[in-house]
């Protein structure tokens, strides 16, 4: 009670004060504007880094409720893409004889689902995370982006228990990381850059088409397949095989190679396709997101 | 402070109503959208509103409305379900955008549409305080320097780091509240939150966001609560079909909403023409008037002052012994009480022809604040036959009187109660027996 009166007595002073200097008034309060919006609208970034806290606390949420009442807990983070390494193991490196550029099989395999598992929850939890929140966006103003952030940001911590896996698999295969392991980050951010401008897309569609909630595992899994996930994308030939890259996961993916495993695959080109496809796509998203931003606590 | 922080001007918002706005499939959007181009083509000749199907049903939630509300003022809304409230604070709160008008707001603006927005049942009441918190828009230090005086508001200090699933019901709403009435800003919308928790708590919070109005802020309300708006609200706006239909002081406001009509407020009802006017072949009602001490037709009464209640009737058959009476009942539906006329002159008398005025005068300091309404009735004892039965011919607002004795005394928090007696008190003391002494 009296921190509250304090508090109220500093904001009464300030009024005061301001009051006193009329002019600068609208300084010192900030001033909202209601008004209907037309067409594309701006993106607000800065809006959006004043929300930077609720945007934590959204993360937050996610990782921690993410394993509650779950007996394997975090473990679940590596058991999807190890088992999914497991399988592959046996059926395209064993039965299919499906080439792996040198590299065992399943480090091969292993190295691109981390990455994969990645953008593939950040896909699927993002283009949920309107409508699986739709008692937020009827009931509270924020900007509506950080839902979708919020939510791809959350696999960060999958990701890192699954890169630990990797790690210690590059140890057991005795492989050597190279230098070219300082990229990683830069690739982790491009597979993130995929995954939001997806997620947005999504998102803002599932607000009003339902159908999107059938099409997410569908799409996931079309896309795993059409990504050198299980099989080297150095099958195809050039041109062909930087024209791929314009699936950004394929630059993720032979990236994370790359760096890691030291394939003589540098996929350079690739890497430059599948990033401006990436941007495109972030860009393109968050417009349209924007854009539909303002029908969402009513359609949803 | 009586600086205007929120302007709005000729809002309106409409929405689309109709299978076509919800859960539209792709084959119906892709159709839609393929026909859309040629229709606004269509419609860009004609010169017609642009952005609407023809097709769709539209409905306006809020149309033209405006108002100002100056800082320090505690705002009551109020309007019946569909009139456009909950719309209004959508759009004042930025969750949805308007249709068209402006508003401006100085100050920051949080509102409270809901309780305990964001609670995830999994994490603990500790981990919901900081997510609520963050979702109502205070920032990571200001939660961390209120917790504990959310915590002991909410009366859950046993139980904070349980995950809130385990909490009764009680305890999760107190959780909520506890966070939201902690919301610090210049400006603060709340919906019909009040509406659910246990009778104490409500008042709790009722108290603390009246404190709050207190230090300056300036309050929306929305309530279903007629008392709770008056007592909370020093000025209201009425909506109807999403148009403003009346804006002033709240008492008034009030009125006008639960009279439904502008007949009942003025405090006294007449029936001028002979076939309108209710009744049997024995009498008819011709008017009904509520009257202050002093004589004067009014619907305003202070608690502490006496009222009159007067029926003027006409009896067109002699000789019937009649019974005229009245009932007050309050905005709860509650019959406060009922009463016949017992005047010594005309009781077990039979009656002549002629023009009546019964008067009953109900004292000062028994009626409850609030709004009353007055059913008035005659009947004829023998033969028992109902002359004329009117429900809510007038109705009139008690209030709070600053001067003069009143049950009240020195207590400045809610009294309940169907009615608010004076009563005679005594005490008897006897001094403590100091130790030792005998």
């Amino acid at each position: 009670m009296n921190t509250d009166k304090m508090v109220s007595d500093l904001v009464s002073q300030a009024r005061s004060a301001v009051e006193k200097k009329s002019s600068s008034k609208d300084q010192a309060l900030p001033v909202i504007r209601i008004r209907p919006s037309r067409g594309w609208v701006s993106l607000k970034p800065r809006e959006l880094w004043e929300y930077r806290e609720l945007l934590y606390f959204f993360v937050w949420k996610d990782i921690k409720v993410r394993y509650k009442q779950t007996i394997l807990g975090g473990s679940w983070a590596v058991i999807q893409p190890f088992f999914t390494m497991v399988v592959f193991s046996l059926f395209f490196g064993k039965l299919a004889k499906v080439p792996s550029d040198g590299i065992p099989y399943p480090i091969f395999s292993y190295a691109a689902l981390v990455p994969w598992s990645f953008f593939a929850n950040g896909l699927n939890q993002g283009s949920n995370s309107l409508v699986g929140n739709s008692n937020l966006i009827t009931k509270v103003y924020f900007p509506r982006m950080a839902m979708p952030i919020a939510s791809v940001l959350a696999g960060i911590v999958d990701f890192v228990l699954a890169f630990a896996v990797l790690l210690g698999m590059i140890f057991y295969f005795g492989i050597v990381p190279t230098i070219n392991i300082v990229w990683l980050p830069l690739l982790l951010m491009l597979s993130f850059i995929t995954a939001l401008g997806v997620s947005l897309w999504l998102s803002a569609l599932y607000v009003q088409f339902h159908d999107i909630r059938h099409i997410v595992p569908f799409l996931t899994q079309i896309w795993l397949f059409a990504t050198p996930i299980a099989y080297p994308s150095s099958l195809l030939g050039e041109p062909w095989r930087t024209l791929y890259g314009a699936n950004p996961m394929v630059g993720v993916v032979e990236g994370f190679r790359w760096a890691l495993l030291d394939t003589n695959t540098a996929p350079g080109p690739m890497i430059i396709v599948s990033s401006l496809v990436a941007i495109a796509l972030l860009f393109s998203g968050a417009f349209y997101f924007r854009r539909m931003e303002k029908t969402f606590a009513d359609v949803v | 402070m009586s600086d205007i922080v929120i302007r709005v001007e000729n809002l309106s918002k409409q929405y689309r109503i109709g299978a076509s706005q919800k859960n539209r499939n792709f084959r119906e959007a892709i159709k839609e959208s393929l026909k859309e181009p040629f229709r606004r083509a269509q419609r860009l000749f004609r010169g017609s509103a642009p952005g609407l199907s023809e097709s769709d049903q539209t409905i306006w939630a809020l149309k033209d409305v405006s108002f100002e509300i100056r800082g320090g003022d505690l705002l009551g809304i109020i309007g019946r379900n569909g009139s456009g409230k909950s719309t209004l604070l959508k759009v004042l709160s930025r969750i949805t955008e308007p249709t068209s008008g402006e508003v401006q707001i100085v100050g920051r603006i949080r509102s409270l549409l809901e309780v305990g927005t964001g609670f995830h049942p999994e994490l603990t009441g500790r981990e919901n305080i900081y997510l609520n918190g963050a979702i109502l828009g205070m920032k990571k230090g200001e939660i961390r320097q209120k917790f504990d005086e959310i915590v002991a508001f909410a009366e859950v200090e046993k139980f904070i780091d349980t995950p809130i699933k385990r909490y009764s019901s009680g305890m999760y709403l107190r959780l909520a509240f506890a966070v939201a009435a902690h919301l610090e800003s210049e400006i603060l919308i709340v919906d019909e939150v009040l509406a659910v928790g246990d009778a104490r708590f409500q008042r709790k919070c009722l108290n603390k966001m009246q404190e709050v109005g207190e230090q300056g802020r300036t309050v929306l309300f929305v309530s279903h609560s007629m008392p709770t708006i008056t007592r909370l609200c020093k000025r209201a706006i009425l909506l109807n079909e999403g148009k403003l239909i009346a804006e002033g002081p709240a008492h008034t406001i009030v009125r006008t909403y639960l009279s439904g009509s502008d007949d009942a407020s003025a405090g006294e009802r007449i029936w001028t023409n002979a076939q309108q006017m209710p009744g049997g072949e024995v009498a008819r009602l011709c008017a009904v008037r509520i009257k202050t001490e002093d004589g004067k037709i009014a619907n305003t009464v202070a608690i502490n002052k006496s009222v009159e209640v007067e029926m003027e009737y006409d009896v067109l058959k002699p000789g019937y012994v009649l019974l005229p009476h009245f009932q007050l009942m309050n905005e709860e539906g509650v019959i406060v009480f009922k009463a016949l006329d017992i005047d010594p002159a005309w009781r077990k008398r039979s009656r002549p022809a002629g023009h009546f005025v019964s008067k009953a005068l109900i004292p000062g300091n028994l009626l409850q604040e609030g709004l009353h309404f007055v059913w008035v009735a005659l009947i004829t004892l023998e033969p028992l036959i109902v002359q004329f039965y009117e429900p809510d011919v007038v109705a009139f607002q008690i209030i709070e009187s600053n001067d003069g004795e009143s049950a009240r005394g020195d207590y400045t928090g809610d009294i309940s109660g169907t009615v608010r007696p004076l009563l005679k008190w005594t005490t008897v003391f006897s001094p403590a027996r100091q130790p030792g002494t005998n």
